[in-house]
Formats: C-alpha cells, structure tokens, sequence
C-alpha cells in the first residue's frame, strides 16, 4: 500500500506549502490589521511597510502576521506564566495585513513593553513577524524593532545579527506615531530572516 | 524566569524556500541563510482566544449558499497533533480551495473555468478537546498555472493552523491518494520523499457517510515540545 497521510512511517511534522495567491478569502479578516480596534488603549502606532522581492518590485499578493506583547510587556496567551503584569481584555497581539499592488501592508497597534530573553537577559520591544505569499514556500519570520530605543543595544537577539544588517531590523519614525518597515525578500538590503 | 524548553526546530520535512523549479520562489527568496535565535517568549507563546475574534466557525462549505455547489461532495477529517502525538485542541484550522472546476473565487483568478453561484471555497473550524476537526466540502478540480508548459497543479486543499505558539506556525496543502499530478507538482516536490506524502489524505470508509459524502482522513503535526534541560 502507498505511503499517505496516515502511514507510521512517515510520521511527522506536516510540511509547509505555499498560502499561494488565492488565500484573500480564508486568512485576512476584518479587523485583521487593526489590532487596537475599538478599545481605548492610548498611544496606538502605526506600523506601515512594503514588501519587495529580489528585484527590487512590490510583492502584491503577501500576506504579514505580527504577534506581539502589549505595552506592559505580557503576551495574551496561556504559555506567558507572569500573572502579575496587566492584560488589556481587547488586545491579543496578533494581525494579518495582506499586501496590496504596490507591497504595502499597514498595521495599527501599540508599542510593546521590553519582554525577558534567555537566562536574565531583557529582550529590547520588538514585534515577532512572519511573511507568508505566492513563491515562499514556507514562512520568513522576521522582527520589527524601533530605532533609538535605548535597550536595543543589549537585545540578546539582535547581537546575534551581523551589525551590518542590524538596520534591517528597525522600523524608522516616518511621522508621529507612524514607523516604516519595509521588508526585502532578497537583494542588497535583504531582510535578516530567524531560523526559529 | 526559567527559560521555556521551546518547541523543535524544522525536520527533514520541511521543503526549502528556493526552489527553482517552482519559478516564483526564485526572485522572493532570501539568499543569506536564516539566522537561527534561541526560542524565547515571543516565540513559545501565541493567541490565547484569538478564535473568538472571528465568529463562528463554519466547517460546512456546501452550506454557504441556497444551493448545493456542484462536483463530488467530501468530508475532510482528522487530528491536530504534536510530533509526540499530542492532541492539539482548540486551535483554529483555517481552509480554502477552488470549485469542483478547479477555479478560485477571487478576483485574480483567470482561469476559463465556470465559478460555482453556490460554493465560496473557505472556511474555518476549532479543534476538540481530542485536537479533532472536520468539515464538509467539495473536491476541488484541478487547474493549470503559468509555472512551465502544460504546468498543472493536483487537486489541493489548503489549510492553515496556529497552533500553540508562534513557532508552531503551519500551511500546508492537502492532496488526494491516486492523483498522477502529485508526483509532477514542483509545489508538493519541493518537499524530499518520502516526507512528500505527508501531505496525501487518505480515503476511509469509516469517515465517509452513506448514501451522502466520500470521508478522507488527514492530520496534521505540529512541532511537539522540546526537550527539557532535566530531560535524559
């Protein structure tokens, strides 16, 4: 009998395909993008960005997933054990922004508060991100920091990238309140991508 | 805070980002190689109840519409697990297909086959407390696409979960037992065999329903827990 689904020898992690570029019915939703919505959490941001590919043109059919702590620094989810920092009822931390002809995706949201790293290291604020579209056959994962915050310079993760590539990581002050990230799939200002 | 054990990294399984026979990938893929960071909280956490933020869930795509769509009617069942065998319950398993003709209903699909009045093509459904979901749908037609010449892709489902934790993250895209475009998909090849059939749901009769719809069975596994630092 063949192998499949169900055979025990082949057993294990299912693997990635591509969301391809029909996913705009199932995965973002209203609201998707607006992770503050209606509530009243004061000093929402905006994070705006554009993705490009290896030759430097808008990918129009990506999609972006960020997953953040709130601004106290806790995650909405059950695997985040430090009880005792507030949890805002009306904010998870998690959006979908699909990208449009020109590449651009747009989130609303709040800046995070610094989160633990390794051992009794300080993660500086920052927004996990994965990238999703036709031609990536499995998630990018990537982060956005903000520049000129102080504690980046003792972020345990960002010392594990190259300096020079630092600056991919940085979302910059575009207006107030607003940050650009743009991301490059590839070519000279390639993203740092995270094997996590 | 004592660091979390994490979850594993990616197995054999896991197709490459370049690809080139899969032309697309060629120009959006990354040339450094990723840079591999310990999991810390961002990534060992995700959504409590971000289900919730998205209604009901509605795992009958046949019953979006007055009528019933066109072509052969399924169920698609099956466990969200870990690589331990672990169920997964009560996360969201997301799908989309094409029509019975093989055609998305979205705006940029151009393909000349008829859209079906009665059939969205997407849908969403919760995990049981046994990591169980199910839904009732139509098989999905094959269709052509610009890859190469004469380029086909197999009759696929796609399906999107969360998981536990942004580092569980997964889509993939299911396919049918028997089908001779799985073997020649540069999609469903960019993942080595014999991993590639992973992805082949299988036909069961105990999942199908008489007199009423064809049942295929397929799991999905998600990356279990690491190791502990007390683990042997």
């Amino acid at each position: 009998m063949a192998l499949d689904n169900q055979s025990p020898e082949v057993f294990g992690q299912t693997p990635w395909q591509t969301v391809g570029p029909f996913f705009h019915g199932a995965l973002p939703w209203t609201g998707g993008p607006d992770l503050v919505g209606a509530s009243d959490l004061d000093d929402a941001i905006e994070i705006v960005g554009r993705v490009f590919d290896a030759d430097g043109a808008p990918v129009p059919d990506a999609l972006i997933e960020i997953w953040q702590a709130n601004a106290a620094g806790r995650y909405h989810s059950e695997a985040d054990p430090r009880v005792d920092l507030s949890l805002d009822a009306t904010f998870i931390g998690f959006g979908r922004s699909s990208t449009a002809e020109d590449g651009a995706f747009r989130f609303r949201t709040v800046r995070p508060g610094a989160v633990p790293g390794p051992g009794n290291s300080l993660q500086a604020p920052h927004i996990a991100v994965g990238v999703l579209g036709r031609g990536l056959l499995k998630r990018l994962v990537t982060r956005i920091y903000f520049a000129g915050e102080p504690l980046n310079g003792a972020d345990p993760i960002l010392a594990l990238v190259p300096a020079a590539r630092q600056v991919t990581l940085l979302a910059s002050p575009e207006t107030p309140g607003v940050w650009r990230f743009d991301i490059h799939l590839a070519g000279a200002r390639e993203t740092v991508f995270f094997d996590v | 805070m004592p660091d979390s054990p994490g979850y594993r990294r990616e197995d054999a399984a896991q197709p490459p980002s370049l690809h080139p026979s899969y032309a697309s990938t060629v120009a959006r893929s990354p040339r450094q190689p990723p840079v591999r960071i310990p999991q810390t909280l961002t990534e060992t956490t995700g959504p409590a109840d971000w289900g919730r933020l998205m209604g009901a869930a509605m795992a009958d795509l046949t019953a979006w519409h007055a009528g019933a769509p066109l072509g052969q009617r399924i169920i698609v069942a099956g466990r969200v697990l870990d690589e331990d065998r672990r169920p997964v319950p009560n996360t969201v398993v997301e799908i989309w297909q094409a029509n019975a003709a093989g055609r998305y209903n979205h705006a940029r699909d151009q393909w000349d086959a008829p859209l079906d009045p009665n059939f969205t093509g997407a849908g969403r459904a919760v995990t049981d407390a046994e990591g169980r979901y199910r839904y009732v749908t139509v098989r999905p037609g094959a269709y052509p696409w610009k890859n190469h010449h004469n380029a086909w892709r197999p009759s696929h489902i796609h399906l999107s979960v969360l998981g536990p934790a942004f580092a569980t993250r997964l889509v993939t895209q299911m396919y049918f037992p028997d089908d001779p475009l799985v073997a020649i998909d540069p999609i469903a090849g960019a993942v080595p065999e014999p991993h590639r059939q992973r992805m082949v749901a299988r036909f069961d009769l105990a999942t199908t329903e008489p007199d009423w719809a064809l049942g295929y069975l397929f799991d999905i596994v998600l990356r279990g827990r690491g190791a502990t630092p007390m683990g042997g």
